[in-house]
């Protein structure tokens, strides 16, 4: 800011420099910008040239039928698909500007791009050493800085006020939406921008999955969110934006009120109709 | 409710069985506990019959020197064999996950675990002692033994880990963990009670092997425990002295010893060997159910 300033003040005619800053900043606002993007698992074209921009403070659903790469996208946004051997990744994609297949290390990644998975998984350790995991991976050694960021994580999961005369205790003795809310926790104890969440809800009863709707809801207030469901109506519960995915292709993505009330795409229509998927 | 007592022969014929099954299930299981108990038994009363004190003295005329030997050589066979074979395990778990390296890997610790132990005892006079050109030891001992019990604990770390949930390690890696992070904070605290369970098979194994003993640890112990001087080879704790193990003893007892007293050495040092793993046994699960509980925290 302070270097546009002195541009402005020195030469009045850096007006496109402005504008350039306008756009930078926009794309600031977003939290990923998809260009082009191509993936393959060995040669199966998994993906093909997707363009998406995710916003800042959203919650950006991805529905579509089962395999047809919503959750693949999901992974490439946090490279938890490296792990899976012969993959390809073409196109760019951009954390707030950064590439995250060039500029970015995996490990940084992953603490700035939390994610949250289908199943509970919680380590078989305390319910304290679970949510201090990442925050120690990050090299946070000191007893207080830890407890704090402990009761913060915790906190904001919702989960604080059921656990905290217990967290010595081992989180598998918790139920499985306890889990799910303590697996949010862990993710947000290292502090991510954005929290990816694969099907969160899908191991979870009504009760448990409605908690953690309502929690996504209050954690978009401080993080961008994308989430995988295969509930519709979740789906419309809870998300800004939605993306709809068949095979490989992104067909339509846009705000979820339109994908739900009037889509451009017939194929999204069949979809949220219930005609196939 | 008449008809439903009437059973069809098929049905019948499927009870009859599973009642057949579950009686001779419990009574092999039975047998077995009985000829346990009467082998203990029979140890023990050999062991009391000829009882003496002096022969718990830690004297030539005792078989203290010998006791501590053993502990001495598990010990020290424990420090070598356990981060080797946990680090072959994780090796084989973690990186060599597949092709012709973990073929061959594989092959060669199968063949290393059927190895009869009088030939790894053989194999280590020719490496650790000739080779060496140094006296009978219990470091060239407990070297020669880790032979033994080395893909014992490489075998059950690397199942103990390929049976972790993948739920495991996804989790750590989205957390932005390094392999090695995962492996070391995540998967090894997670396997370790089945670890511990590879760890007590392997000093079971030692504690009973005499033939990989027989030219490597020695036949001979010679202590004085008012040594203080580690180096001395009179020194109880020196590795590089000759040290005869329990097992090692019993051996010599049987088969050579012209001491009128050798028998009743031998079924005492039996006793004392039976109690000794037994007792290790129990340390150790009781040491795994503590570092679990650290660990995993309570589970209630």
């Amino acid at each position: 800011m302070e270097m546009s300033n002195m541009a402005l003040s020195t030469n009045p005619q850096s007006i496109s420099a402005v504008q350039s800053m306008v756009a930078a900043q926009e794309a600031i606002a977003n939290a990923f910008t998809v260009e082009d993007l191509n993936f393959f698992y060995g040669s199966f074209h998994a993906l093909k040239n997707i363009n998406m921009e995710i916003k800042k403070n959203e919650i950006t659903a991805l529905i579509g039928p089962s395999g047809c790469g919503k959750s693949t996208f999901l992974r490439i946004l946090n490279r938890m698909n490296d792990l899976e051997g012969d993959i390809t990744v073409k196109g760019r994609i951009c954390l707030e500007g950064e590439d995250i297949y060039k500029d970015i290390e995996p490990i940084v990644l992953r603490h700035r791009v939390g994610m949250v998975f289908q199943q509970p998984n919680p380590f078989p350790q305390s319910l304290y050493d679970n949510v201090a995991f990442g925050p120690r991976l990050q090299g946070i050694t000191n007893k207080t800085d830890l407890d704090q960021i402990v009761e913060e994580s915790l906190q904001r999961a919702s989960l604080w006020n059921e656990v905290k005369d217990r967290l010595k205790k081992s989180a598998v003795s918790l139920s499985g939406g306890q889990q799910q809310r303590l697996c949010i926790a862990r993710t947000l104890a290292t502090k991510p921008e954005v929290i990816l969440m694969d099907e969160p809800t899908s191991a979870l009863d009504p009760i448990s999955t409605a908690k953690i709707e309502e929690l996504a809801l209050e954690l978009k207030e401080k993080y961008t969110i994308v989430i995988v469901t295969h509930n519709m109506q979740q789906a419309a519960r809870i998300s800004d934006k939605t993306a709809f995915f068949l095979m490989g292709d992104l067909i339509e993505y846009n705000k979820t009120k339109v994908i739900f009330s009037d889509p451009h795409q017939p194929k999204t229509a069949d979809y949220i109709n219930g005609r196939f998927g | 409710m008449q008809a439903s007592k009437a059973i069809p022969a098929p049905r019948r014929r499927a009870l009859t069985s599973d009642r057949i099954v579950t009686l001779s299930l419990h009574v092999l299981a039975g047998a077995t506990l009985l000829l346990l108990l009467s082998f203990v038994g029979y140890i023990a009363y050999s062991a009391l019959i000829d009882f003496q004190p002096s022969l718990l003295e830690f004297s030539p005329t005792g078989i203290g020197n010998q006791l501590f030997n053993t502990v001495y050589l598990v010990f020290l066979s424990l420090i070598i064999s356990v981060p080797l074979g946990i680090g072959a395990g994780i090796y084989m778990a973690e990186y060599a996950t597949h092709g012709r390296i973990q073929k061959v890997l594989r092959i060669a610790i199968e063949t290393l675990s059927s190895l009869p132990s009088i030939v790894v005892g053989l194999f280590g006079y020719l490496v650790f002692i000739i080779m060496t050109n140094s006296q009978w030891n219990l470091f060239a001992g407990a070297l020669t033994v880790s032979i033994l019990t080395l893909p014992l604990i490489a075998t059950i770390t690397e199942d103990a880990l390929r049976a972790l949930p993948a739920s495991y390690a996804k989790g750590s890696y989205g957390l932005g963990a390094t392999k090695w992070q995962t492996i070391s904070r995540v998967l090894i605290p997670a396997a370790f009670p089945a670890i511990i369970t590879g760890i007590i098979l392997a000093a079971g194994r030692v504690f009973g092997e005499a033939a990989a003993l027989m030219f490597t640890a020695g036949m001979s112990t010679d202590i004085n425990w008012n040594s203080t001087d580690i180096t001395s080879p009179t020194n109880a704790f020196n590795p590089f002295r000759s040290g005869e193990t329990l097992s090692l003893q019993i051996w010599a007892s049987r088969s050579e010893s012209l001491d009128p007293h050798a028998s009743a050495m031998a079924n005492l040092s039996a006793l004392l060997l039976l109690a000794l793993v037994f007792m290790f046994s129990i340390g150790a699960r009781a040491l795994s159910r503590y570092l679990n509980r650290k660990n995993l925290g309570d589970t209630k």
